[in-house]
């Protein structure tokens, strides 16, 4: 018989003479993997769902013009003496073209760009509805309808319609939930539409848009980019913004940059745009793995307890093991071996637990109009946190055993032999 | 079978710090030749178990020399005295000290298992072999809590032989039996010497034991004052 198979069986009788309190141990233990297991999971499925949320809607980089002030005081530039100051009040800021120069050939050198995964041109537009004598306010934006719904899931959020009608048919729209509702317009009405410039047209109604953000669908309508742009009575190549998705996200801020400056444009990185959603994320992880740590480390206190208990009553046996020939490190392997056993059993029935747990959270039917795409509560089945969890589950069993099997391999026989 | 010398003590001394200082050995000389049957006597107190533990290596804070079938044991480690006592020392205490967790038939052949020369159905066979010849082989599958003493003390006896050692040791072991226990358990350790040339050392406050038994021992206040011979 191995060395291995025998201290491994005196260590399963062991178990066996304090049964219930290696249940007890064992049980600790599942029930920590277990939530361990359930909290991240439905943490990080909650943080997933929020993130993607921002994320399958955002564009990893975003170019425009912005309204800005003057760099430079008009007074500085015209005098161009830097000994004195010269102060003008209310200087307006200069004019800047609203779309993006050179847009055509813009968008050919990103298609172009292997870093770059997607890109969906933009142009928006204000415009009013009337209702009898009320006017309301409105964003047209108008969209490259395929590229949109490919990068940014467009087609999710209208779940009245199809979105591609926006292209096909022409002078359609895609109106905002809240201001389709304020109109009292369904699928296939027509709806008149003024713009800022005067200028009134018909448009036909091919979809519902619903992001979930009651206020931003009051005010958000979307057409094609050739409705849009007759809208404002511009040709096709006045765009005015460009998003981009890149293949990796985590290249946004430097390739923001980049762009801005070769096309001389205003960039803005995904990072920098949504700064604190990450932070939420973080913190949310941060608390869930210090609460299922905590869960561990009591569990492996619940260990420490049982294997010193037994410690303290089998002192008689470890005094004959050590008398009929087993070395202290056979007398400290037979207590790891105890403590790893009630680890790793707790550990994989705890892993089972946790996806039984993970899988009913998931069935929880969790409908909200803020989600239009989510039916049942999100749980993030990502391997990693098994693996966290069985590998903690045996580290912390085994530092639990670690100092009792110590101490149990130092045990003087003779003491105890002379002691009774 | 030539006699040969199984265990030697050159100068063993041994202190005791606790609560005062105190010598409990005092210069013990003495060897111990295969096939002798030895019993260690002497007043309560006089340090015969505290010579026993140093004998069968589990203590070893004392100073002196100790051999062991030629081999010195003084400044060995742990785990290399461990494996010494696992292949050579058969040891019966006074309580039984069996393995509440196993039956007798695994009691017996746990350090058979530590020994691993052996596969596992030899060693019960062995183990049955050494039950039967001590008239228990019918309790091999009992648990060993459920024995009575005599039959405890019979069980520890098959364990300290399974490994073929080359002495036993026994502290009182009959002090905890009756009369008729006390000379089933003598009768055996007798056969063991007569049959097989079974080198024992057996410490005993019983004086109808000790006149029996080859050679005897006799200590007071940590000396030998008479070594038998
Ligand atoms: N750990 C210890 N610390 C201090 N003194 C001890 C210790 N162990 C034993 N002694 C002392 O050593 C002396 C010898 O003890 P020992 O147990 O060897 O005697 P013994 O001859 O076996 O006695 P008995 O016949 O009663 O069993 C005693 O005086 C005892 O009090
Ligand atoms: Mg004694």
């Amino acid at each position: 018989m191995s060395s291995f198979r025998l201290l491994f069986e005196v260590a399963l009788a062991l178990m066996q003479a304090r049964r219930k309190q290696t249940i007890v141990a064992g049980v600790g233990v599942l029930f920590s993997i277990a939530m361990f297991i359930t909290l991240l999971g439905f943490m990080n499925g909650l943080n997933m769902l929020l993130d993607g949320l921002i994320l399958n809607r955002t564009p990893h980089v975003r170019l425009y013009n912005e309204v800005k002030a003057r760099p430079k005081q008009v007074s500085e530039e015209y005098f161009n003496d830097t000994s004195k100051k010269y102060f003008v009040s209310s200087v307006r800021p200069f004019k800047v073209r609203k779309d993006i120069y050179n847009s055509a050939s813009i968008l050919k050198s990103l298609q172009q760009d292997i870093r770059v995964a997607g890109i969906a041109p933009r142009v928006s537009v204000q415009v009013f509805f009337t209702i009898g004598s009320i006017d309301l306010a409105a964003v047209v934006n108008g969209i490259d309808v395929p590229a949109e719904i490919k990068l940014f899931n467009f087609k999710d959020y209208v779940p009245e319609g199809n979105p591609i009608d926006a292209m096909n048919i022409p002078n359609s729209i895609i109106l905002g939930k809240g201001i389709a509702e304020k109109l009292m317009v369904q699928l296939g009405d027509m709806v008149p539409v003024t713009t800022s410039a005067g200028e009134r047209y018909t448009l036909k109604v091919v979809g519902i848009f619903q992001s979930g953000i009651a206020d931003y669908d009051k005010v958000t309508c979307f057409a094609s980019l050739a409705t849009t742009q007759k809208l404002l009575i511009q040709n096709s190549n006045y765009i005015s913004d460009i998003q981009i998705k890149l293949k990796d996200l985590t290249t946004a801020p430097l390739l923001a940059q980049e762009f801005a400056k070769k096309y001389q444009v205003d960039a803005e990185d995904i990072q920098t745009a949504n700064a604190q959603f990450e932070t939420g994320s973080d913190v949310r992880s941060i608390i869930s793995y210090a609460v299922g740590i905590t869960l561990l480390v009591v569990a492996g206190f619940g260990i420490y307890n049982i294997l010193n208990m037994m410690i303290y009553e089998k002192m008689d046996t470890i005094a004959i093991l050590k008398a009929t020939g087993f070395s202290g490190k056979d007398v400290q392997s037979i207590f790891i071996y105890i403590a790893l056993t009630i680890g790793i059993i707790g550990g994989v029935c705890g892993v089972l637990v946790g996806l039984l747990l993970s899988y009913g959270i998931d069935q929880i039917p969790f409908i909200t109009p803020a989600l239009p795409t989510v039916k049942t509560f999100p749980v993030d089945y990502n391997p990693k946190y098994y693996v966290t969890a069985t590998v903690f589950a045996i580290v912390t069993t085994y530092l639990a055993g670690y100092f009792p099997a110590k101490k149990a391999s130092v045990v003087d026989p003779v003491v105890i032999i002379r002691g009774k | 079978m030539s006699t040969s010398i199984v265990l030697q003590a050159k100068g063993i001394n041994k202190f005791f710090s606790d609560p005062v200082p105190q010598q409990v050995l005092k210069d013990i000389h003495f060897t111990i030749t295969s096939g002798e049957f030895v019993s260690v006597v002497g007043k309560s107190g006089c340090g015969k178990s505290t010579l026993l533990y140093i004998l069968s290596t589990m203590d070893t804070d004392y100073t002196g020399e100790l051999f062991l079938d030629g081999e010195k044991m003084s400044n060995q480690s742990e785990s290399t005295l461990a494996a010494i006592r696992n292949k050579k020392i058969g040891f019966v205490f006074q309580f039984h000290y069996l393995l509440n967790e196993f039956t007798v038939l695994e009691n017996v052949s746990l350090p058979a298992y530590k020994l691993n020369a052996l596969p596992k159905e030899a060693i019960h066979d062995k183990a049955i072999q050494l039950l039967k010849k001590l008239g228990i082989e019918h309790l091999a599958l009992k648990r060993a809590n459920l024995l009575s003493g005599g039959e405890k003390q019979r069980v520890a006896i098959a364990r300290a032989m399974i490994n073929d050692p080359i002495i036993i040791m026994g502290d009182e072991p009959t002090g905890n039996l009756d009369k008729k226990n006390t000379a089933i358990v003598f009768d055996i350790f007798k056969e063991l010497t007569m049959e097989f040339q079974q080198t024992l050392l057996i410490v005993t406050h019983d004086d109808a034991f000790a006149r029996n038994t080859s050679r005897t021992i006799v200590m007071d206040d940590g000396k030998i004052v008479e070594s038998g011979l």
